[in-house]
């Protein structure tokens, strides 16, 4: 067991673990936050898209011992902060707006790492073109919608119509 | 874009009435924001935060994890289970079929599935499973499980399902005089047909969890399509009565399908783990657990033989369709009785026998995938039809406006399409939007200039363009809206509509969210009924001990059915409150509420008037309505290896009346791609009975790169039968993508591809001509002397499906 400082969504954590716990478990199970899934274990479906440092990495590949004192971001730091209520359309950022209103979420179990690889596009300036989104969450699989209405919910979220 | 068509509209295609609120979207064009037609998805912002739960992120303290010990062998006896002595045992529970309290039955059709294997019973497939271990942490669990030996004594296996003589089920449609058929026709052709497994693929993989309750019995939490399914098998094999019993959705990572059947054999391993040890078992399947034991599409060959006149109509269709059923029954006769019924097409043909069986082999069992059989059948027929047309000298589009389906026409079972035939309109549609003519025409031009170049087979490297052949496909589809003859029937749903007595409306239904939208058009339908805003219209959670059995949510039944049973419901309700209070409801429900108190109004399903079917004889309205799909599929092919690149794709779609727009486009555009994947990549390798890729990175399916751009179009033919006229939308696209695209290769290439997936292997195999041929009649213009013979296919000794598969039980085990 080692500890290991994160800062995850904002917030400065610890965390005493074996330093080969992958970082989705650590995200999992040591802090709560679930909305990171799994959905292959093998970096193939990129279900558990987060940022890290900046980049979109599979947080099922990545061991807790690589990336010690690193900035995490996962979807729970996208909506604005709120109470004990549950999530309403209101606290949304841009993304998930379009997501909401786009179509784009459907099982919803692709959507936070979608969401995770479409935030990264856009704070890397990412625009509204169609091939350059395809490309960008070219990582993350979806079986429910075709990716069209994510296509187009990232488009909208870039301040253009695909 | 939806385009609202009037009922029982008979004249051919004219330039269709668009109602005021149609959405008018130029084709390929996006328009974003357009969920403003309709209510935003009820649980979307809770999957969009992160804050929704699905199985693997319930919280259950002091849960434990639980493994399975399965075969190893596709077929053998289960001689015993050995368990390392030098292990302490007593940190963990094991579970084997002597610890089932009720019946070793996995409840579905028939009862021949184990819920595991007894020693001394027979293994069916590689995957069986045998033995249950459950443990307090993730380490001591894998210990244990390699601490565990199987012995068994292996027997021969069987994987052709052609060879066979296990028959699950057989179905036999005849309609008309078969022999004069082909003594009328001017051409006959025949082919053979193939599809393999596909994988549903949801990415949120099995996953159940057992918590013991206080009364003896259990609760099961997770993921899956029909809470009343797994209640039913865990009642019976757990002697649990209806409370004990409790089944609980979690949110669900998507279905398609593939948690219809498995979540009840995986509930049951979770509630058995979980009485034993007396504390919450976690059963989360990882993918390569779930790729390698769950159940995939049926596989099928299908072999056509076809009379057409010269005019281009048909005139006798003699069909046989053989599924693979894999090691147990399961949903299987259902998937065969819905290939059955469709294999022809939605196409007009006065003589038809259509044999269809379905057959046990020693591989995992087949099971429930969107479109249920049809995307076999529908496959081939749409092939088979093309390369007729091809052989007549028709275009693809001219031959279906020939023979397609028109208000009056009889299908194979004798059902007389009355109201909501669109067949011709989605046709029309599909051609015009995609301009099909026009592109097909410039398509043909450049093969022809191609033709002789010496660039086609295996020429020497070019550069990219010139290797690349493109090519436009067309094909349609017919799906059966809701459950097959009188399965409605004899489900005889129940869908509620609660007023509190604290003036909340509730709906009560078991009908699930998994993707599709259930909780965002059950209170649009309730809401609307009532005259009350969507927000003001609550969903209960789908737990069998708070709502009514409204059927699994399968088979496209939810809006269609359910979302019917509601509207009735709704109606009701407001009728008593309206009599009483002599108000309008929206204003007068409160005050109606805190004086009377909870009203709750129950809704069973009563059969659709004039629809009736005869399970004995096959004869009758085999569905109430059915929807009606066209798809065309541009692709790109590499002539030089094979590669396709589906570019774009035009999906015309009728389903009734569509609720919701954006929901309903969402269910074609990916319903669309699923198709893709079936026809290009997405395949399953065999070897004695295993998956041999069974892993994500072996079993690929199409990313955002590897998708065509999608334009959706919505046909409303509404079924009068339905308050509301919706037919389900769910199905209908997975049926009819597939032969678009073959046909777009073939229309690129000159080449038929008569297996799917289209694979650069086999685009080369029939580019090179070193295909094996798909049938006799290949090259014969006049008919083949053949003599129609009848009951040569085996078919099961009782006309229902017998059960002499149910592994030996020793009585000794059960103590």
């Amino acid at each position: 067991m080692t500890a290991y400082r994160l800062l995850v969504n904002g917030a400065p954590v610890e965390v005493n673990v074996p330093g080969m716990r992958r970082l989705l478990d650590v995200l999992r199970e040591d802090l709560g936050l679930t909305g990171t899934k799994e959905g292959c274990g093998e970096g193939e479906c990129g279900a558990c898209s987060v940022i890290l440092d900046g980049q979109v990495v599979d947080a099922c590949l990545v061991p807790i011992c690589q990336v010690d004192g690193s900035v995490v971001r996962t979807v729970e730091g996208l909506a604005r902060r709120r109470g004990a209520r549950p999530a309403i359309a209101d606290d949304l950022d841009d993304l998930q707006r379009a997501f909401l209103e786009t179509g784009g979420a459907q099982c919803g179990i692709c959507t936070p790492g979608m969401l995770m690889a479409a935030r990264a596009y856009l704070d890397a300036g990412g625009g509204p073109d169609e091939d350059a989104i395809r490309e960008a969450i070219a990582g993350n699989l979806c079986r429910c919608t075709g990716y069209t209405k994510i296509i187009e919910a990232i488009a909208l979220a870039a301040g253009g119509v695909a | 874009m939806t385009i609202r068509i009037e009922p029982r509209r008979s004249s051919p295609v004219a330039p269709s009435p668009v109602a005021p609120d149609a959405l008018i979207v130029p084709p390929g064009r996006i328009a974003p924001g357009r969920a403003r037609v309709g209510p935003l998805r009820r649980e979307g912002p809770a999957k969009l935060t992160g804050e929704a739960k699905y199985a693997d992120d319930l919280v259950f303290p002091g849960a434990w994890f639980g493994a399975t010990i399965r075969s190893t062998e596709a077929h053998a006896r289960f001689v015993a289970l050995d368990l390392d002595e030098a292990f302490d045992w007593n940190q963990v529970v094991v579970v084997t079929a002597a610890d089932i309290p009720g019946e070793n039955i996995v409840s579905l059709i028939s009862d021949d599935q184990p819920i595991l294997v007894p020693v001394g019973g027979e293994i069916q497939h590689h995957a069986e499973p045998l033995a249950l271990l459950a443990a307090p942490d993730r380490a001591t669990l894998r210990a244990a499980k390699a601490a565990v030996q199987v012995r068994t004594e292996k027997l021969d296996a069987l994987f052709d399902p052609t060879a066979s003589e296990h028959v699950f089920a057989h179905y036999e449609l005849r309609k008309g005089e078969l022999e004069a058929g082909f003594a009328a026709a001017d051409v006959i052709l025949e082919g053979t047909y193939r599809v393999g497994h596909q994988e549903q693929l949801y990415i949120e993989n099995n996953a159940m969890i057992g918590v013991p309750r206080e009364d003896g019995g259990v609760a099961v939490h997770g993921s899956l399509q029909c809470p009343y399914y797994v209640h039913k098998a865990l009642k019976r094999a757990l002697n649990l009565n209806d409370t004990q019993a409790q089944v609980v959705q979690a949110e669900t990572g998507g279905g398609f399908g593939g948690k219809e059947e498995y979540p009840s054999i995986i509930g049951l391993h979770a509630a058995l783990l979980a009485l034993k040890c007396k504390k919450p078992v976690r059963m989360i399947y990882d993918r390569h657990e779930d790729l390698s034991a769950t159940t995939k599409r049926h596989p099928a060959i299908v072999t056509h033989r076809t009379g057409m006149k010269k005019n281009g109509t048909l005139v006798a269709q003699d069909i046989e369709v053989v599924m693979d059923g894999g090691a147990y029954c399961t949903l299987t006769p259902v998937v065969l009785s819905r290939g059955a019924i469709h294999a022809g097409g939605p196409y007009r043909c006065p003589n038809v026998r259509i044999r269809a069986r379905a057959t046990r082999t020693n591989t995992p069992p087949n099971g429930a995938f969107r479109g249920f059989g049809a995307p076999q059948v529908e496959f081939a027929a749409e092939t088979h039809l093309n390369r007729l047309a091809e052989r007549m000298g028709l275009s693809p589009l001219e031959v279906r406006r020939r023979n397609v389906y028109q208000p009056g026409d009889e299908t194979p079972t004798g059902q007389i399409l009355r109201g909501s035939v669109a067949g011709e309109e989605v046709l029309e549609r599909a051609a015009e939007a995609a301009e099909f003519e026009r592109i097909r025409e410039r398509t043909g031009r450049a093969r022809a200039e191609r033709a002789g170049s010496g660039t086609i087979t295996m020429g020497p490297l070019l550069t990219t363009s010139a290797r690349t052949a493109t090519g436009i496909g067309l094909a349609m589809a017919w799906h059966g809206a809701g459950f097959t003859g009188s399965g409605e029937v004899k489900l005889a749903s129940v869908a509620s509509v609660e007023l509190t007595s604290d003036a909340r409306i509730r709906i009560l239904t078991a009908s699930t969210e998994m993707g599709q939208g259930t909780k965002t058009i059950f209170p649009q339908l309730v809401a609307k009924e009532l005259g009350v805003s969507d927000d003001a219209v609550e969903i209960a959670p789908q737990d069998t001990a708070i709502v009514p059995d409204s059927g699994p949510t399968v088979a496209s039944r939810t809006a269609m059915v359910v979302g019917g049973l509601l509207i009735k419901a709704a109606r009701r309700l407001r009728e008593i409150v309206e009599a009483e209070t002599d108000g309008p409801f929206a204003e007068t429900f409160d005050a109606f509420a805190a004086a009377r108190g909870t009203l709750r109004i129950d809704e069973r399903f009563e059969p659709y008037p004039g629809v009736e079917f005869d399970d004995e004889t096959y004869r009758g309205d085999a569905y109430p309505a059915f929807g009606w799909a066209a798809c065309v599929a541009e692709v790109d092919v590499d002539l030089d290896s094979g590669e396709v690149v589906v570019k774009d794709v035009v999906a015309v779609d009728d389903v009734g009346r569509v609720i919701h727009p954006v929901l309903a486009e969402g269910q074609v555009e990916g319903g669309t791609l699923q198709a893709i994947g079936y026809a290009t990549i997405e395949e399953i390798k065999l070897q004695d009975g295993r998956y041999l890729n069974d892993r994500l990175a072996t079993y690929i399916i199409p990313t955002s790169l590897d998708a065509p751009r999608i334009t959706s179009i919505l046909v409303e033919a509404p079924f009068d039968g339905a308050p509301h006229g919706a037919k389900g939308v769910g199905e209908l696209p997975m049926d009819v993508g597939a032969p678009a695209v073959v046909a777009a290769i073939h229309d690129a290439t000159d080449a038929w591809v008569t297996e799917l997936p289209a694979t650069p292997e086999r685009i080369i195999a029939a580019l090179t001509g070193t295909a094996e041929p798909a049938g006799e009649g290949e090259d014969t213009t006049r008919a083949i002397e053949k003599p129609v013979v009848d009951g040569t296919d085996p078919r099961p000794e009782a006309a229902t499906d017998p059960q002499p598969f149910r592994a030996p039980v020793d009585p000794e085990d059960r103590t």
